[in-house]
């Protein structure tokens, strides 16, 4: 069944149900990818995935929903049978509609799709991958954690009023991870991940390069006496902190009570006036972007922190109804609409006249930690709180010299840290969740050596 | 639910399958496979969320779906599908051929499937046993209702989730096994506010195969618990780093053995070179207090299955006897590429996961000691109450949060502490466990890994570290 089926018989099936009031969300992807293991194929796998979810509205305007991944005609009617069911008990204090913007034009990247290289070439590829970062060091031994993948999808929203829209598109994704080992040492490792729209796109040189050089430079280590430190955020970790404490944005997680942010924090300032912070599914550079969000209101730039001040949270449709504002395209289809981040833009804005410009990551001979990537998210940040505790892998610069960190934790809060940006990077790179410069920051706490 | 209408051609959950499935092994050995599995399923599930005094979401979900594995010497090619149609299981073998590129003459050896190993049969009346959505609306509302014991606490929520999997695996080897799996947990939270203090507490609970479990769940002893800790923590100070000594409560402490050390001792981690102890079957990797046990067979217990996803029933497998490595947890591949005897380990979210060598319930037997022992046997140091989450690195380091901890001064507890995570390395901290209680208890959790995210327990009694690094500010 394709997508214009689907909506065709989830509306005979509403109707024999007298369900006036529907929608749903739909993807169907395939997808392709291998791991290696010292050039032998380890394991190769391929999918067909296709979920569907549907939201109905009883005459009491309740809402209820189903999810499945039988898009068969029997499938379709269970589900809204079981819709049907559930919206007696759909939520009365926080009602649902359809997003007022689910019928207005999207924009879509112009985007070549891919075709599918297939699993031999992607093999291919990969051996050929490993093989070169294995041997582009002496001390690196194996690349324990490795894939390449393909992925090619579609998603639709519709509603009984008239709204549909799709869009498909292809990805593929890159990971090297690689273990050096010398003599008397322990272990150490780290890599590197590429997105492309397909796997002739990625870069797999900067890739191999990346997961090298990474690893190398770890290989020299020491502990760090535990103490406050300047400490440089790489893009990649900034944007970590930053996506993991999103709920200060998130208009769901303000009404629900565990945001750092309330109601009437717009225009509050919670950081230098020098940073500014948009979310932006749509930029250029954003491989995974997407049109519409899960209620097919259509994503946009929109500022989070203008110059150091609150401008903007994230809405759903109902959020934004709450609010007294539009749903802003950050919305998940459940049956309590979730609210979350596409992808994080952050830039110095005009007002950077306090920045200690001196603070530059590769020219700076002073000390400081250089945090290259912040490790177990879910478990070392308390977003409701504003405190974090995350081991990190990095380096001290010491009298000119840079030597990788042994394991370590950086701590503090949330609100300390952005009012406490020192300096902000003119040049942005490009992550897989965001485009950030190097962050600078006064006076963390690192736990290394007592 | 769990029954479909009979079509031709097509897997149908409730029949027997054995003719069609045989046809389709028949099919990729024909095609050269060394060896065929076939992982069938179909769900069921439902959730349901209360906040404040509400309830705000259900969310019931259903589907089916088939996961097909071929080897061919030590390589494996994976397809899953929601096509359980002959055609397109047939579709899927074909893709799973092709990948691996299977060009000798060589096939491996099928003799037909053995007698049906049915362990469903007592499981069926399971669906009209659970509690209906009224029922679990009406006990969560009470739980939050309960959570309501004064001004600070300003956010309240109580969740609970059932999964339903009727499962059939068949395989070349002639395994040919059908089972129905009940999962039920629920889960309590609490933020707490006063000022510019915040803390937070939760609680989770869980059970296997026990349809009556959450009615018979105490809420009201789960909410005192929830509320007092994150009262406790509402005004507690940021702990000092440092390396110190610390008790690990019992029950979720469990869960640095399960993160730090249980995870290098599956066969997954053998293959990729990744876990220190490979080499050290039979030698001492731990304290020689340490005992440490995973099983799938303890009644009722979230990580406990009849039979693993690859068809074979679950031992009780001794990982380590007083401080002695002795034994891997492995799956089909974990035998096939390291030697290790499969454990009935192996494991997967569902059909679209190759199973892989995962922990069930997961945790230190109990030694001989009272709490009170550990917590006197040290002059200056951490008793972690809670754990939060955690991770392990690829290099072996792991870092715990501690949800809730109180400093250790002379041999007693004293004020609450926030912020504080363990540090360390499983086979650094192992020998260094030095003291083990005598109060084991398990508690239900949910491991992501390779093969998804599978449920498990992690438990222990009480035990003393004589030194971790703590990080804090």
């Amino acid at each position: 069944m394709n997508s214009r089926e689907i909506k065709t018989q989830i509306s005979k099936a509403a109707d024999l149900l007298n369900l006036k009031k529907w929608d749903y969300g739909a993807s169907f992807s395939n997808d392709y990818s291998v791991q290696v293991d010292k050039g032998e194929a380890k394991q190769l796998k391929a999918s067909q995935k296709q979920i569907l979810t549907i939201r109905v509205w009883n005459q009491s305007n309740l809402v209820g929903i189903t999810t499945t991944s039988d898009i068969s005609e029997s499938g379709i009617k269970k589900a809204l049978k079981q819709a049907n069911i559930a919206s007696d008990f759909g939520n009365k204090n926080e009602t649902t509609e359809f997003s007022p913007l689910a019928k207005d034009p999207i924009k879509v990247k112009e985007i070549k799709k891919r075709n599918p290289v297939g699993i031999k070439k992607l093999l291919t590829l990969l051996r050929g991958a490993e093989l070169k970062l294995i041997e582009s060091h002496e001390s690196i031994k194996s690349v324990p954690y490795n894939g390449l993948s393909e992925s090619f999808f579609e998603r639709v929203y519709a509603n009984s009023e008239g709204a549909f829209r799709s869009y498909s598109k292809s990805q593929a994704a890159l990971y090297l991870y690689a273990r050096a080992e010398e003599k008397n040492k322990k272990p150490r490792s780290s890599g590197s991940v590429k997105l492309g729209y397909g796997a002739g796109d990625i870069d797999i040189e900067s890739c191999i390069k990346e997961a090298s050089n990474k690893t190398i430079s770890h290989l020299n280590y020491s502990s760090i006496k535990t103490d406050k430190y300047l400490i440089c955020f790489s893009p990649e970790s900034f944007l970590t902190i930053i996506n993991a404490f999103s709920s200060m944005f998130n208009a769901r997680s303000i009404i629900d009570g565990v945001s750092l942010s309330n109601k009437n924090s717009i225009g509050e300032k919670i950081s230098t006036e020098a940073l500014n912070i948009y979310d932006d599914s749509l930029h250029e550079k954003n491989i995974s972007s997407t049109p519409f969000d899960g209620e097919g209101t259509p994503t946009k730039r929109l500022c989070l922190i203008n110059r150091g001040r609150i401008e903007n949270f994230i809405h759903s449709e109902s959020t934004a109804r709450i609010f007294k504002t539009t749903p802003t395209g950050h919305a998940g289809l459940g049956s309590k609409v979730s609210v979350s981040p596409d992808w994080i833009v952050v830039e110095k804005s005009e007002e950077n006249i306090d920045l200690k410009t001196s603070l530059d990551h590769s020219t700076y001979e002073g000390e400081f930690v250089y945090i290259e990537e912040l490790n177990a998210i879910h478990a070392g940040v308390r977003a409701s709180q504003g405190s974090f505790s995350l081991p990190f892998d990095g380096w001290l610069y010491k009298n000119g010299k840079k030597i990788s960190i042994e394991s370590a934790t950086v701590a503090g809060d949330i609100k300390y840290l952005l009012k406490n940006i020192v300096n902000i990077e003119s040049s942005q790179e490009v992550t897989t969740s965001g485009i950030s410069p190097h962050i600078w920051v006064n006076e963390l706490s690192i736990t290394g050596d007592a | 639910m769990l029954t479909s209408q009979i079509k031709s051609n097509e897997i149908v959950f409730g029949s027997s399958n054995k003719d069609l499935l045989e046809e389709i092994i028949f099919y990729g050995i024909g095609l050269g496979a060394d060896f065929v599995e076939i992982f069938i399923e179909n769900t069921d599930n439902s959730s349901v969320l209360a906040e404040e005094d509400f309830i705000t979401s259900v969310s019931p979900s259903f589907g089916r779906g088939a996961g097909i594995r071929i080897f061919k010497g030590k390589k494996d090619g994976f397809v899953s599908t929601n096509d359980l149609t002959k055609h397109g299981l047939m579709r899927s073998v074909s893709q799973a051929i092709e990948m691996l590129d299977i060009t000798d003459n060589k096939r491996g050896v099928f003799n037909g499937l053995n007698k049906h190993r049915n362990y469903s049969l007592s499981k069926k009346k399971w669906i009209n046993e659970v509690p209906s959505i009224n029922e679990i609306s009406e006990k969560l509302l009470v739980s939050t209702k309960s959570l309501k014991k004064n001004n600070k606490i300003i956010t309240r929520k109580g969740s609970y989730s059932r999964n339903l999997q009727e499962v059939i695996i068949a395989s070349s080897d002639g395994t040919y096994v059908s089972d129905i799996r009940l999962h039920q947990t629920v889960g309590l939270n609490v933020i707490a506010s006063d000022a510019q203090y915040r803390s937070s507490g939760s609680r989770r609970f869980g059970s296997s195969g026990v349809p009556n479990e959450f009615r018979l769940w105490d809420h009201e002893k789960a909410a005192n618990d929830v509320f007092e800790s994150s009262m406790n923590m509402l005004y507690a100070d940021y702990v000092d780093a440092g390396q110190m000594p610390v008790v690990l409560a019992n029950k979720f402490g469990g869960v640095i053995f399960h993160e730090a050390c249980g995870h290098l001792l599956e066969t997954t981690q053998i293959e990729r070179g990744t876990t220190p102890f490979e080499n050290k079957l039979n030698e001492k990797i731990a304290h020689e207090s340490v005992t440490a046990i995973d099983e799938g067979i303890s009644e009722g217990s979230f990580g406990s299955l009849s039979v693993d996803d690859e068809g074979m029933e679950p031992e009780k497998s001794v990982l380590i006897k007083d401080g002695i490595l002795k034994k891997f947890l492995s799956d089909r591949a974990g035998e096939l590429r390291t030697g290790h005897k499969r454990t009935g380990s192996g494991r997967r979210q569902n059909y679209s996961f190759a199973a892989a060598s995962r922990m069930r319930n997961t945790y230190i037997a109990k030694g001989e000691h009272s709490k009170e022992d550990l917590i006197n046997s040290i002059s200056e140091g951490l008793y972690c109450k809670s754990m939060g989450g955690g991770s392990v690195g690829a290099t072996g380091q792991f870092n715990f949060a501690v949800e809730e901890g109180y400093l250790i001064k002379n041999g007693k507890l004293t004020s609450p502490v926030k912020g504080a995570t363990l540090i360390g390395e499983a086979k650094e901290v192992m020998p260094k466990i030095s003291m083990c209680g005598n109060d084991l208890e398990l508690a239900p959790g949910f491991c992501g890994s390779i093969s998804g995210s599978v449920n498990v327990t992690v438990g222990q009694p009480h035990i003393k570290v004589d030194s971790i690094t703590v990080g804090g500010r």
